[in-house]
């Protein structure tokens, strides 16, 4: 086991997926057959899925289809009731230092004593362990990831004083100080402006030219054909998975949303051509 | 402030001051995990551990009953997880059930168990003895602090006390990241991979450790007021949690000395003949210290930006 | 005859009888008026509360004293209670609504701080000369042994009142406690009802204190509430079985306790409450441990059998072990993993459930419909057979296993 989180670690540094001969197998992120159950009801069942590299994916579906609920089962921060998840063909105990994840700002309370640069240090934690030193270079690495969200103004605000946009903006830091190669976004884009939303893409789209996996639940059809290149349709269950240009359609939209999308606004959204 | 003070005063002192930074250090996580309450559990189950201590073993020392308390508290704790989770009940409910049921087992074997012949008691459980914790031997004033005859005798209170509150700071160091950001973030640690579940177990059977280390010396008023007070307050003074620990340790301090010196000396200051009880009085003082700090504490107020558009 | 019989039909003398009336009342205002506190999620207010009266005993005493009185008297000694704990009550209001602490530092601040500060006073009430055998020390725990006949009357009659309150009072509370949004909608005003419960809840512990002692009130507030919530899932009953439960506890407890010198009435009433509590958390029909736990793995199974079916219609390898255990328990696939008659006509069947789903999806676009397909919910739960039969005219059948069966994609 040791053996083999040392060699991951190895391929995280240098940037590089592991190869093997399976796509889904060598795949960031692959789910297979994941039910998860709040009480007597699905809310994710037997959901297979794959997430490729070098790509942003977007997880779309209604309010309450589970797509947070399949991010966090893929985690293991939600226990799940069946199915098996892989990362990178690891298991994902051995996995864990090639993923970022990005939780729901709701998630956390903000009125936390914290710092906006003690929150990006927690990237590092897992590098640094309990006992190990701070190193200059650590801290500087953290500075730089604030830099890219364009919040260096901000390193010694408290957390609470910011507005959500910055908020999200400093999740977003805190995942690129974890260096991965895999990043999981719950709903990175909800409630922000339309700068923390530009920044934001921006960075995600260097993190695709880099290589690396990019998830993102997420909830504005009117940008999915502008931000993302892999759509990933739930509904409780896995409507469509596929490229945006093929599966992003209005057939597959309606399978997902039932009757909540009127026909008019199906129409707006910059749908793939069903060819 | 001679020999008396050394004789009568620096060892209760020194135990009550202990005692308060050892619960105040993992009250400060209780506070931030919204689990303060549970600091007031476990040290009312603290008696029913005490009393199931003396009835295995017959005698009233000090090792079995820590341990009968420390067990207690562990059993409350996976008690109130189960009721909580099997129950599908709230937190507070749960912890209401099990503590209350508890203690009044404890008030009944108390009273079932005859226990004239020895020092055993509810009023001792809760208001503890600090007073009575003093130095005798310490005849020479301070230079007893060097004589190994006087500080051979030493109540064992203190050693114990002191051992725990080394124990409880160490834990809380070496920890301090794997605290900091499972408080913080409970999902984004899980993401980690970091034992969340257990950071959590270890927090609260450390708070129960250091309550019952204090609660032999001091009681169990002061336990609780220890584990809230100091860290609420000094929730209001700052915004970084490493400044808020600070703080609270400040005023675990502040409310041990004042609270003991008010105690012993305030009545006579007042014309009074008697001492008032040491441990309420250092509850008072934490209290009077929150509720200073809640008028004007620099930071008292919610900012709240973030949290309503988060919402 | 037997005591506990004799009590139990309140033949024990008249006091006992007094005490197991009053306790019963006590019991059955506490219950009811802590339902309230358990609904709005507020149970450990109660805590607060209850650890407040104690300086107002010292102070009342103190005060009696000092105005000649005498210092014992049950009545003076409640209302001082009632005095602090009322300001307990507001200084916590006050911390959670005007600083960062939540409500549960405020609980905790608030119960430490008034009970050590009357710690403080008991220990004066003990060094003046009046105050040797005061007995307040009696308030921690309750006690029935030195009860005057006018304290079980004050008792008695201070628990109907707070029955009566509660009676008075259940809509309005019963409103504020399951949606206080709703409640301030209709125009009700929510602040005032929430101190009217916080201040039914602060009279059954002042009542209660001679008898059970402020610690275990608390446990009279909490338990039978929380007892009553296993077995109705509707408000108007959980707050007369809370008070049903309490009611009990607090008469069989009161009983018991005369039956023998060393058993103190509060702790025995509490822990007839905690059995009740035990019980219904094992075995109450519908939220019991029990039956949740059955429930919980026959779902687990039905889960797994169902995401096994859905692999062998599409010919895929199940990997799962939980699955191939419970298909192999059902006779549906071989050891060697492969599929038996019975199987495959089980996964033909699930296919063809599948099958009627596209269709239907395909039909019916509206949203009632998609939160239906969850991959358990049978087909026939929603639809008509007509309806279903115009689907498997669509089909044309069922088809043979292994057909394709992707999504709509």
């Amino acid at each position: 086991m040791a053996l083999r989180s040392a060699q991951v670690t190895v391929a995280a540094q240098d940037g590089q997926a592991l190869r093997a001969p399976d796509p889904v197998a060598s795949a960031p992120l692959a789910v297979r057959g994941v039910t998860v159950s709040y009480g007597e009801k699905p809310a994710v069942f037997s959901v297979d899925a794959t997430f490729p590299a070098g790509a942003m994916t977007a997880i779309i579906g209604p309010n309450g289809a589970g797509k947070s609920t399949l991010l966090k089962a893929a985690l293991g921060v939600i226990p799940r009731l069946s199915g098996e998840v892989s990362v990178f063909g690891q298991p994902i105990e051995t996995a864990r230092a090639r993923i970022a994840y990005v939780p729901q700002r709701a998630s956390v309370d903000w009125d936390f004593p914290a710092s906006v640069i003690d929150v990006v240090l927690m990237g590092l934690y897992r590098r640094i362990g309990l006992l190990g030193r701070l190193t200059g270079a650590q801290r500087a690495k953290a500075n730089a990831c604030l830099a890219r969200v364009g919040m260096s103004d901000f390193a010694d605000r408290q957390i609470g004083q910011l507005s959500g946009g910055q908020q999200q903006r400093v999740f977003l830091a805190r995942a690129l100080a974890q260096d991965a190669d895999l990043y999981l976004l719950d709903e990175p884009f909800a409630g922000v402006d339309a700068a923390t939303e530009r920044a934001i893409i921006d960075v995600l789209k260097s993190l695709k030219a880099d290589g690396k996996a990019v998830v993102c639940v997420h909830h504005d059809l009117a940008t999915v054909a502008t931000y993302f290149d892999h759509v990933f349709l739930i509904n409780v269950r896995k409507i469509a998975e596929g490229p945006v240009a093929t599966t992003f359609t209005g057939a597959n939209l309606n399978a997902t949303y039932g009757g909540r999308l009127a026909a008019t606004h199906i129409d707006q959204l910059a749908l793939a051509d069903p060819a | 402030m001679g020999s008396e003070f050394v004789q009568f005063s620096l060892t209760p002192m020194l135990i009550g001051i202990l005692a308060s930074i050892a619960c105040a250090l993992p009250g400060n996580f209780l506070i931030l995990r919204k689990q303060a309450l549970i600091g007031d559990a476990i040290s009312h189950v603290v008696l029913p551990g005490i009393v199931v201590a003396f009835l295995l073993t017959g005698v009233v020392s000090a090792l079995p009953m820590l341990l009968g308390a420390a067990g207690a508290a562990v059993v409350a704790v996976i008690l109130i997880e189960a009721i909580k989770r099997l129950g599908k009940i709230e937190p507070g409910a749960a912890m209401g059930v099990t503590f209350t049921t508890l203690f009044a087992a404890g008030v009944l074997l108390l009273e079932q168990t005859d226990t004239s012949s020895v020092h055993l008691d509810v009023e001792h459980a809760l208001m503890g003895n600090l007073e009575s914790l003093i130095w005798f031997q310490a005849r020479d004033g301070w230079a007893s602090l060097i004589d190994p005859v006087a500080l051979a005798a030493l109540p064992p209170e203190l050693g114990r006390i002191a051992l725990v509150c080394a124990l409880v700071v160490a834990l809380t160091l070496v920890f301090w990241r794997w605290l900091k950001i499972s408080t913080f973030d409970e999902g984004f640690a899980d993401a980690l991979g970091l034992p969340t579940g257990a950071i959590g177990f270890g927090l609260v059977i450390t708070a129960a450790i250091a309550a019952v280390a204090a609660f032999d010396a001091v009681g169990s008023i002061i336990v609780i007021a220890m584990f809230i007070c100091p860290p609420a307050a000094a929730r209001l003074m700052t915004n970084s949690l490493e400044r808020q620990i600070w703080w609270s340790v400040a005023f675990a301090v502040l409310s041990a000395v004042l609270g003991y010196v008010f105690a012993g000396y305030g009545p006579l200051w007042i014309g009074a003949q008697h001492a008032v009880s040491a441990a309420g009085m250092i509850a008072t003082v934490s209290g009077l210290i929150l509720g200073l700090t809640c008028l004007f504490g620099p930071h008292r107020s919610r900012i709240g930006v973030g949290k309503e558009t988060a919402t | 005859m037997n005591p506990f019989l004799d009590a139990l039909a309140l033949n024990a003398g008249y006091n006992a009888a007094l005490v197991g009336i009053g306790a019963a009342m006590l019991g059955f205002a506490a219950g009811a008026a802590g339902t309230f506190l358990f609904l709005r999620k507020r149970a450990l207010v109660s805590d607060a509360v209850a650890h407040a009266t104690l300086p107002g005993v010292g102070l009342a005493f103190i005060l009696m004293v000092a105005l000649g009185g005498d210092g014992r008297n049950l009545i003076g000694l409640l209302l001082g209670s009632a005095a602090t704990a009322g300001i307990g009550l507001l200084l916590v209001e006050w911390i959670a609504r005007r600083t960062r602490l939540s409500e549960d530092a405020a609980i905790g601040a608030v119960l430490s701080v008034f009970f050590g500060f009357g710690i403080v006073l008991l220990t004066v009430v003990q060094t003046m000369s009046a105050g040797r055998q005061a007995g307040l020390e009696g308030f921690l725990l309750g006690s029935t042994a030195g009860m005057l006949f006018q304290d079980a009357v004050v008792i008695a009659v201070g628990g109907a009142l707070a029955v009566f309150a509660t009676w008075l009072l259940r809509r309005p509370m019963t409103l504020v406690a399951f949606d206080p949004d709703y409640a301030a909608a209709l125009g009700y005003n929510v602040r005032r009802i929430d101190l009217a419960m916080m201040g039914l809840v602060m009279a059954v512990t002042v009542i209660g204190l001679k008898l059970v002692g402020l610690i275990l009130i608390v446990a009279m507030l909490i338990i039978p509430p929380v007892t009553a919530r296993f077995w109705t899932e509707s408000s108007a009953y959980v707050i007369w079985y809370a008070g049903l439960i309490g009611g009990v506890s607090g008469y069989v407890g009161a009983a018991l306790s005369t039956t023998a010198p060393a058993m103190p009435t509060g702790p025995i009433i509490v822990l007839v409450a905690a059995s009740l509590f035990l019980m219904s958390l094992f075995v109450a029909p519908a939220r019991g441990v029990a039956a949740a736990v059955i429930r919980h793995r026959r779902f687990q199974r039905r889960v797994h059998r169902r995401q096994g079916l859905l692999a062998l219609s599409r010919a895929e390898p199940i990997h799962d072990d939980f699955t191939l255990r419970v298909l192999r328990g059902e006779g549906l696939i071989r050891p060697d993993g492969v599929a038996t008659a019975n199987g495959r006509a089980l996964a033909a069947k699930t296919a063809r459930d599948e099958h009627r789903w596209d269709i239907a999806r395909e039909i019916h676009q509206d949203a009632g419909l998609t939160g239906r397909y969850d991959g358990l919910t049978p087909i026939e739960q929603v639809f008509t057979p007509d309806e279903i039969a115009e689907f498997d005219r669509r089909i044309g059948g069922p088809r043979a296993l292994g057909s394709s069966l992707g999504g709509t994609a």
